[in-house]
């Protein structure tokens, strides 16, 4: 009990919160500044009672709250554990970053539909946190699928023919996958299980067994399509079309976090390590991540358009998170946990970067980047900061997650794993190194018009990003904590 | 106030049956427009009241005229009924406000003074069927219903719409006829008509081939006004050429109304040992419903005309019904019984779109569409929310018929059916989503300024599209009064 106010309550204010924002926002239509000031408003009073739930979370206890019972003995329900919190965090903090970097994009670029952004912006957080305290499978489904749908016009914003076949790729393959497999597998789950719950252990010990436990399992991981494992990926590289905000919070904190973090929900809490320890199940995760990042990278080498390489490159890193929790390892399911933070401060910070030089150079492609690193000095550092993160390199927060999978990956003895990493690392250094070379060490090509810096928010929000990326490997603090309680290293 | 209490049921029937003829008494159209709605309502009044009864007091019974059973008639309501009455009496009492306005566009001229007529007489047709606890009373209301039903579908204000009412009839009487054959052939097997009774004595009687045969006639003829795949062809055109409302009327009752005949005579009458067990009712229901599913849905794809598209998306919707059925477990008949309620709000929803865009823009297809996103914000938003609940998106009434049907195939191990209801969800989706797109990316057609639909028409669709959302969460009525009914009606082995 935080005072007066109980724990529960919290936990369904921080998911309500920003639904009421989006229809507030939608009721500030006509007043620039005053929209504006709702999503800044909201979204720094969600951070706060995220980081209240994380402090919480952080004594051992587990707020709960049961919000309704559409279903005989199935209940939507809040429940806060470790992992939860970590993710809740990390999206009501990138919220706040995203919004601030939105105002500059939307502004200089005068994107139009402005208010149906922010609105649906708002209303894609809220799912993204009913996904994070989700109390039980039923709940994330829900709230998965509302993510879905409230991100579809994000990403078809600009109303294009191209943004709605990139909006039909989107929603079918999110859809379908999630309609076709994960729904199977979850009525599955409850039809033998008799329940949804989220626990420690999980809930399929004894009534799945064998290759049912295999087939089920897949059905779960290529149901949670978000997670963009191949070749149910093409979504991702579909979803550029999107203004870069978008691109930046949803494709690299909330839409795809909200896979790999339900993934992990389903490994540890649905399946149990233990489970999964006695089957191949495990095994076969590992193959089919492993084959997903080192495919996704060799295919980002080849791309030439910026948003389309940070894309494959996510496609790949997200596996990251699947091969640490399939490694089976306390500490590598650590690692993956803190991945997925570490991954969304570089991501959105590339993805920052690459709006910034959409708007002040009105440049796309890497072919075009030659010396950019002059005439923005400033973002292509913060740039920089993000490559370095996402090879893997000390001082970033990138290091952190990949050392604890190695760890977890020796100490199991699993080389397959081992060498997925290396090799990754390398094609990660030889797809974006290259990229700094050039902004920095050659020469502009004859006749590029002359520009500045990213406008002035822009250059916040992602010198902040970047900046986190490298505080967080001094002092992982809060996000440690959590990460290693999820795996049960710490109470 | 007691003698009201006591007469509920047959005031039930008896209100909008009087009602009718005063109807057509009443020359003027808005009076007679405004004497309907507020019979309609009364008529709604009166089911909830007798919902509340059999919730707090079990069945209720009722003996017609003091006659006791069973030679004299016997009305019966169980929670099966209470639910179609408050569906029925429901979906009138939403949908009657908004007639006036949609018959100006959409009723034939020279029918307009007598569409209130028919209509009340309709409903008083279906409210009979659902109360009714004796066979051929049954049968009585059915025929009531039916004719009211072909001169509605015949009012529509196109050159097609007679032939649709005249396909409809055939088809519709072929299949009431099929039913008296059954009924009659039950007679002769028992000597009774009470339902009950009936029950009783088939029990006793075991599996003849008399029975057999009235169980065959019955379950024909009553998939034949169910709309069930392959007997489903008087459907389409009968809903694209009806009015808009009238359409939005059957879709919630015409085809549910059919399936509580097949359930209350499948399940109360001959009995479920019976049904599954020497008739082998599941190998036939199943495998006719998840086809008829599939290939209704696949076909809707490829509509430009929207209603025939949502005629052909309702066949689908009745194949999962009929597989509810089929499947005959606790769970499956739940998920049948709260689909006949929630495929009545989501349809209704969709059709009163359909009547908004024909009352300002003449047609509803995909043309007229283009563009409806910014024209109609608000028709177009519940088109998303109706649109949804059919696709099966959580939160959602869609989503929980689905849930219980999946459970269903799950529990009887049937796993492919599990699948091909999922799959057909999708392209639900599909059919779904193309209107969508057309709606928000493309320009309208031409730049003629296009209003708000009017009040009295707007009102009753945003109402059905919240209902759609409120009963996808709050499933208490719904599925609460669906389980008690299985308990009465019993599952199969």
């Amino acid at each position: 009990m935080i005072g007066v106010i109980d724990m529960g309550t919290l936990a369904w204010v921080a998911v309500a919160l920003p639904a009421a924002g989006a229809v507030l926002i939608v009721l500030a239509h006509r007043y620039r500044d005053l929209r504006e000031g709702i999503t800044m408003a909201v979204s720094g009073v969600v951070f706060v009672i995220a980081a209240l739930l994380a402090l919480i979370v952080l004594t051992g206890e587990q707020p709960t709250v049961v919000l309704a019972e559409p279903i005989d003995g199935l209940s939507i329900m809040l429940s806060i554990e470790p992992l939860g919190a970590l993710f809740g965090l990390i999206a009501s903090l990138l919220w706040i970053v995203t919004s601030v970097y939105s105002i500059g994009y939307m502004r200089s670029n005068k994107e139009k539909n402005q208010t149906r952004y922010y609105a649906f912006f708002a209303l894609a957080i809220a799912s993204t946190l009913g996904v994070a305290f989700a109390g039980n499978m039923f709940t994330l489904f829900v709230f998965y699928e509302l993510l879905t749908i409230s991100t579809y016009p994000l990403v078809t914003h600009n109303g294009t023919d191209e943004a709605r076949r990139a909006g039909r790729t989107y929603m079918g393959i999110l859809l379908g996958t999630s309609i076709a497999f994960q729904l199977l597998a979850i009525i599955w789950t409850w039809v033998v299980a008799g329940t949804l719950d989220f626990e420690q252990g999980g809930i399929l010990e004894g009534h799945v067994g064998g290759a049912a436990l295999i087939v089920l399992l897949l059905l779960y991981v290529y149901g949670i399509g978000k997670a963009a494992l191949m070749p149910l990926h093409r979504w991702l590289p579909a979803a550029m079309v999107a203004p870069t905000p978008v691109s930046a919070l949803l494709h690299a904190v909330a839409v795809v976090k909200a896979g790999v973090f339900t993934v992990l929900k389903v490994i540890i809490y649905i399946f149990g390590i233990d489970l999964l320890a006695e089957t191949s199940g495990s095994e076969i995760l590992v193959w089919l991540a492993g084959i997903t990042i080192i495919v996704a990278s060799l295919v980002a080498l080849q791309q030439d358009n910026l948003k389309r390489l940070l894309a494959y490159s996510t496609v790949s890193q997200l596996s990251y998170v699947i091969l640490g929790a399939a490694i089976l390892a306390p500490i590598s399911v650590a690692g993956a946990a803190i991945h997925i933070a570490a991954h969304a401060f570089g991501k959105i910070t590339l993805f920052f970067v690459a709006g910034a030089i959409y708007t002040s150079a009105h440049k796309t492609l890497v072919s075009e980047l030659d010396g950019i690193g002059r005439r923005m000095p400033w973002t292509m550092a913060a740039f920089t900061i993000g490559v370095l993160s996402m090879i893997g390199l000390p001082p970033t927060f990138g290091f952190v997650g990949k050392w604890f999978m190695l760890q977890g990956a020796l100490q199991t003895e699993q080389f397959i794993p081992v060498a997925v990493i290396a090799v990754s690392t390398l094609l990660n250094a030889g797809c974006f190194l290259p990229i700094v070379y050039r902004a920095f060490f050659k020469a502009p090509a004859s006749g590029s018009t002359p520009h500045g810096e990213a406008p002035l928010a822009m250059l916040l929000a992602l010198l902040a990003t970047a900046a986190a990326t490298i505080i967080l490997f001094f002092a992982p603090g809060i996000p440690g904590y959590l990460a290693f309680m999820a795996a049960g290293l710490i109470q | 106030m007691s003698v009201i209490v006591d007469n509920l049921p047959a005031l039930q029937v008896a209100v909008p049956l009087i009602g009718a003829p005063i109807c057509a008494l009443l020359v003027r159209g808005y009076l007679s427009w405004i004497f309907a709605t507020a019979v309609s309502w009364l008529t709604f009044a009166i089911s909830i009241a007798l919902m509340n009864e059999v919730l707090h007091m079990g069945d209720v019974t009722y003996i017609m005229g003091g006659w006791p059973a069973p030679w004299g008639i016997e009305y019966h309501i169980d929670a099966l009924s209470a639910l179609l009455l408050v569906l029925v009496s429901g979906m009138a009492a939403i949908i009657m406000p908004a007639a006036r306005l949609a018959i100006g566009v959409e009723v034939n001229p020279r029918a307009r003074r007598l569409f209130f007529t028919v209509a009340l007489l309709a409903l008083t047709g279906m409210l009979g069927i659902v109360a009714t606890g004796d066979a051929f009373n049954l049968y009585v209301f059915l025929e009531i219903s039916s004719l009211a039903s072909y001169a509605l579908v015949a009012m529509g204000n196109t050159r097609r719409a007679p032939t649709a009412a005249f396909q409809y009839l055939i088809l519709g009487t072929i299949g009431a006829t099929f039913i008296l054959i059954g009924i009659g052939l039950l007679y002769s097997a028992t000597g009774t008509l009470n339902m009950a009774d009936l029950a009783a004595k088939l029990r006793a009687t075991g599996a003849t081939a008399t029975v057999e045969a009235a169980f065959a006639f019955i379950v024909v003829g009553a998939a034949i006004k169910f709309a069930l795949f392959p007997l489903h062809f008087w459907m389409p055109n009968a809903y694209t050429y009806a009015p808009s409302l009238v359409s939005a009327f059957f879709g919630a009752t015409a085809t549910k109304v059919g399936a509580y005949i097949l359930i209350r005579f499948i399940f109360t009458v001959f009995g479920a040992h019976f049904a599954f067990g020497d008739m082998h009712l599941a190998w036939v229901l199943i495998p006719v419903a998840i086809a008829g599913a599939f290939t209704a849905s696949l076909v809707a794809c490829w509509q430009s005309d929207l209603k025939r598209m949502l005629a052909f998306s309702s066949v689908a919707q009745v194949g999962y019904i009929g597989l509810g059925i089929g499947l005959g477990n606790q769970d499956g008949l739940v998920a049948a019984i709260v689909h006949v309620f929630n495929h009545g709000l989501m349809k209704g929803a969709l059709f009163l779109v359909m009547a908004c865009v024909i009352l300002r823009l003449g047609r509803a297809d995909m043309t007229t569409f283009q563009g409806l996103g910014r024209r109609m914000p608000v028709v177009m938003a519940v088109f998303v929310v109706a649109g949804l609940s059919m696709i099966g998106v959580p939160l959602t009434v869609g989503f929980i018929s689905k849930w219980y049907l999946v459970v269903a195939a799950l529990e009887r191990g049937l796993w492919p059916v599990a699948v091909l209801v999922l799959i057909s969800s999708l392209i639900a989706a599909v059919y779904i989503w193309r209107v969508v797109e057309v709606a928000y990316f493309r320009a309208p057609a031409d730049d003629t300024k296009v209003e708000h639909p009017p009040a009295l028409l707007l009102v009753p669709t945003m109402v059905l599209g919240i209902l759609c959302i409120v009963f996808g969460i709050a499933t208490d009525f719904t599925v609460d009064l669906a389980l008690l009914a299985t308990t009465t009606l019993g599952g199969a082995p």
